[in-house]
């Protein structure tokens, strides 16, 4: 079997296994990273959201032969940084947490909007949104978390 | 004390962001096996022959044979096999486990296991009625009799798949001849005593553990419990740890759902007002009743919503179908009912030709009133404030007028709406009996032993507000860890938004008296037990008296757009006013307005599930369509304190309430855009070309 690597978090990774595998499984099975969580299965709901050369990407319909060779960012790498901590702020003040089990994916989305559009609207939010459902919440306190982020953490985008 | 209001950080916010929280799934144990449920192809047939290949070492397939106690699983109505046995009922019914190390190879043996079944004829409609309930309120008939005029319409309402993010799931051990349970689920003891029952063993036997629920919305209130019993089986065979983790089609096309119904309401009118209300609800419960007779006595015991009217003539039915069953959902039975008064009073003023806002006041529900089932509204009735505050926030009366012209395309409609807080009538009492422990360590911390279970909605935050409270202590000196049984008395289910309500109330209760008996250094452990509030009396056989204990109310307005070629329907703005007694945590209490309005209104126009034959048509979140962030509008919630004499520090119930108003609102408001009736939700753009072909012709 060929080896796939590739860089989790700034770490250089060699796994041999099956590169048909969902990154998902490997990434929670393999190497104990479960802060990316199956929701949906099929890359709808964006629980799964990991950052693939900055991109966010739904790691639940994307094989792992696929990240050979790329840098990969997930919540566990993401929480290292400044611009968590501006985010974690954020949404624990709008109380834009309920259940919690789509914020690490919607952390990941916000990262890629604020990345692309350091003060984004509300409907470029809602735009940038559109692929981590939230069940919970209605979106509007993570739309606030993240108008609160672009404020507060200004140049760090 | 009037500060608890006021927001503080969420207790559990930070772990949840950082991606550390351990929900089921991420939990992992040495040399645990994977179990995947075998299911029923069919919607009604007898069980011919099973075959199952020959078994690699370490798979085994478990059945009902393996049960050691009743194959049933324990709930409200006991007719739910843990396994099917010789007959299945519904497409998707267990009727084995296989378990085994590898997730793959398991996967590949249920595929290659064969049944051969004897179709039996199906029943799809709701036709064959196996629970009935009726009640009266003063004399219909008379009324009926002496009406200047009767105006009747029907209304029916399908499928809302619950969605939360986190399918269902439990991980499982075996140890000193003790099955251990974890799992996503609102009903630790539920949990504990339907394995009891499938196991025939004693208490001490079994541990129920909930782990981080990653949302429920009543779809991890009784459901889970049949999984449980499943892998309680498994374990006791096994005896090896085992995962039982469900993938979102398994969820989606297998687990409890809102009940379908349809709703006839006839009303007697007399100078301009309804004295008398004729109305008979169907749901359809699937193929097993589980708790559908109790959703059933939500949704007649809501049949005039925020109105009160002097006459009625109530019944309703459960039909059994061979669909997959239905159950627990936020609002249990009112949204139904909710929805089809709403839209039933509009009806009426429009034929009536009279102005509706000013009819449905002439309607609305005062203190002093009695209720539906001639209870009596005791508590002080905000609805006027509240609904004059919900129009200048959204401009209603302006708009729609401005929208009265079909041709604008664009609607408002409002929404009045109550929910009983708690168990209807004696359940609290007679059946949960709910108990909650304070133990005081000798360090200083104060550790919340209750089974209430944190889903989302913030009780952990909040019930450790109310004891810090209470007791004058910063809440970083609460403990509130998930609850275990072998630690937690039965505090009751997490439920029909009785937790801040009866368990906030028991733990402020015992606080207070930890307070008065607090003995620095000392190990100190204080219970309380529910009573209910003196003046509730309720008949049970007859559906008279005081059905809750309180009421929480709501107003909900929701502007649309509707495209003119499509009939596409985008939602605007939602502006809302409740009354929840009072509110222990403002983010909290709007977080679950924000998020229960927005599972409401998408009730109404945007989620469609169906069967053809028992098969659901939607089977992932590709094709079940929830609101993204695109989809829903903002909001604009505003609280009214009106504090609730026996909940802590005023507070009654929120998480339910803020869901059952939504659907008539924002068919009221799609009504008014295409300038027809709408008569059956969702309504989507299928439907409303419908309607718009049929008032042509």
């Amino acid at each position: 079997m060929q080896s796939v690597k590739f860089r989790l978090n700034g770490n250089p990774v060699t796994l041999k296994t099956d590169p048909t595998r969902r990154f998902l499984d490997v990434l929670r099975e393999d190497l104990s990273h479960t802060g990316p969580k199956e929701g949906c299965g099929e890359g709808e709901c964006g629980a799964c959201a990991v950052l693939i050369d900055g991109h966010i990407t739904n790691s639940c319909i994307l094989p792992l032969g696929n990240v050979d060779g790329r840098d990969v960012m997930t919540i566990e790498g993401y929480r290292e940084t400044e611009r968590y901590r501006v985010l974690e702020e954020a949404y624990i003040a709008e109380g834009a947490v309920q259940c919690g089990i789509c914020i690490p994916g919607m952390i990941i989305a916000s990262e890629s909007l604020l990345h692309h559009n350091p003060s984004p609207t509300d409907d470029e939010i809602r735009i940038g949104l559109s692929g981590n459902l939230c069940r919970c919440t209605g979106y509007n306190m993570i739309i606030r978390a993240i108008k609160r982020a672009a404020e507060r953490g200004k140049g760090l985008w | 004390m009037s500060n608890i209001h006021h927001s503080v950080p969420k207790i559990d916010a930070s772990e949840k962001i950082s991606g550390r929280m351990a929900y089921v799934a991420d939990i992992r144990i040495d040399g645990m096996l994977h179990a995947k449920t075998v299911r029923s192809t069919e919607a009604h047939a007898r069980i011919r022959d099973i075959r199952v290949p020959t078994l690699p070492e370490g798979y085994y397939v478990i059945d009902h044979r393996d049960i050691p106690g009743k194959n049933v699983v324990k709930m409200i109505f006991e007719d739910w096999p843990v396994f099917a046995v010789d007959k299945v009922h519904h497409i998707g019914e267990p009727i084995m486990l296989v378990v085994g190390p590898d997730k793959r190879v398991v996967q590949t043996l249920v595929d290659a296991i064969e049944i051969d079944y004897e179709p039996l004829e199906s029943v799809f409609s709701m036709t064959e009625s196996v629970i009935h309930y009726h009640y009266d309120k003063g004399d219909a008939e008379a009324a009926f009799k002496e009406a200047d005029r009767i105006i009747a319409h029907e209304y029916d309402t399908g499928y809302q798949e619950q969605a939360y993010i986190e399918p269902q799931g439990f991980i499982g051990t075996y140890e000193d001849d003790r099955i251990h349970l974890i799992g996503s689920i609102q009903a630790p003891y539920y949990v504990k005593n339907a394995v009891i029952e499938t196991m025939a063993c004693a208490p001490e036997d079994i541990r129920v553990v909930q782990a981080t629920v990653g949302g429920a919305f009543g779809g991890k209130e009784e459901f889970p419990s049949l999984i449980g019993c499943q892998l309680a089986v498994a374990l006791k065979k096994i005896k090896k740890p085992i995962k039982l983790i469900y993938e979102r089609e398994e969820d989606m096309d297998t687990t409890t759902k809102r009940h379908p119904s349809k709703t006839r309401i006839e009303g007697a009118i007399k100078d301009g007002k309804i004295t008398a209300l004729r109305t008979h609800i169907g749901i359809d419960s699937g193929a097993f009743i589980g708790l559908s007779g109790v959703v059933l006595s939500r949704a007649i015991i809501a049949s005039t919503s925020a109105y009160t009217v002097d006459n009625l003539d109530i019944s309703g039915d459960v039909y059994k179908t061979n669909t997959v069953p239905n159950g627990a959902f936020r609002g249990f039975g009112a949204p139904q009912m909710i929805y089809a008064v709403e839209m039933f009073f509009h009806h009426v003023a429009k034929e009536l030709g009279v102005d509706v806002h000013a009819f449905r006041l002439k309607h609305l529900a005062k203190q002093g009133d009695r209720t539906s089932t001639s209870g009596l509204f005791r508590d002080p009735i905000l609805m006027p404030e509240m609904i004059e505050r919900a129009c200048a926030m959204s401009d209603y009366h302006r708009k729609r007028k401005a929208y009265a012209d079909p041709n604008v395309y664009k609607g408002i409609g409002m929404s009045w709406f109550l929910h009983g807080c708690g168990f209807t009538g004696s359940g609290e009492a007679e059946h949960i009996k709910a108990k909650v422990t304070l133990e005081k360590l000798a360090s200083g911390l104060v550790h919340l032993r209750v089974a209430a279970v944190d889903m989302g909605q913030g009780a952990k935050t909040t019930l450790m507000k109310v004891a810090a409270e209470t007791l004058g202590l910063p809440l970083e000196r609460i403990v509130y860890d998930n609850p275990d049984t072998d630690l937690v008395p039965d505090s009751g289910p997490t439920v029909a938004s009785r937790t801040a309500m009866v368990v906030g109330g028991l733990i402020a209760r015992a606080a207070a008296r930890l307070k008065d008996e607090w003995n620095d250094g000392e190990h100190q452990t204080i219970t309380e037990q529910y009573t209910q509030p003196e003046y509730m009396a309720w008949n049970q056989d007859t559906f008279t008296g005081d059905a809750y204990p309180a009421y929480s109310w709501g107003v909900n307005v929701v502007e649309v757009e509707v495209d003119k070629t499509t009939l596409e329907v985008q939602v605007k703005n939602i502006w809302s006013t409740y009354d929840v007694g009072k509110s222990l945590d403002d983010n909290i209490v709007i977080g679950q307005a924000d998020g229960g309005t927005a599972q409401g209104v998408a009730y109404g126009y945007l989620e469609v599930m169906r069967h053809h034959r028992g098969k659901l048509l939607q089977k992932n979140m590709t094709d079940y369509v929830i609101p993204t962030a695109v989809d829903m509008a903002k909001t604009e919630t505003e609280l009214f304190d009106n504090p609730f004499a026996f909940g802590p520090y005023g507070a009654k119930g929120a998480g339910e309430l803020t869901l059952v108003g939504g659907a008539p609102a924002v068919a009221l408001a799609i009504e008014m855009a295409i300038g027809e009736r709408v008569h059956s939700i969702p309504a989507t753009p299928e439907y409303l070309m419908e309607v718009l072909k049929n008032a042509k012709r």
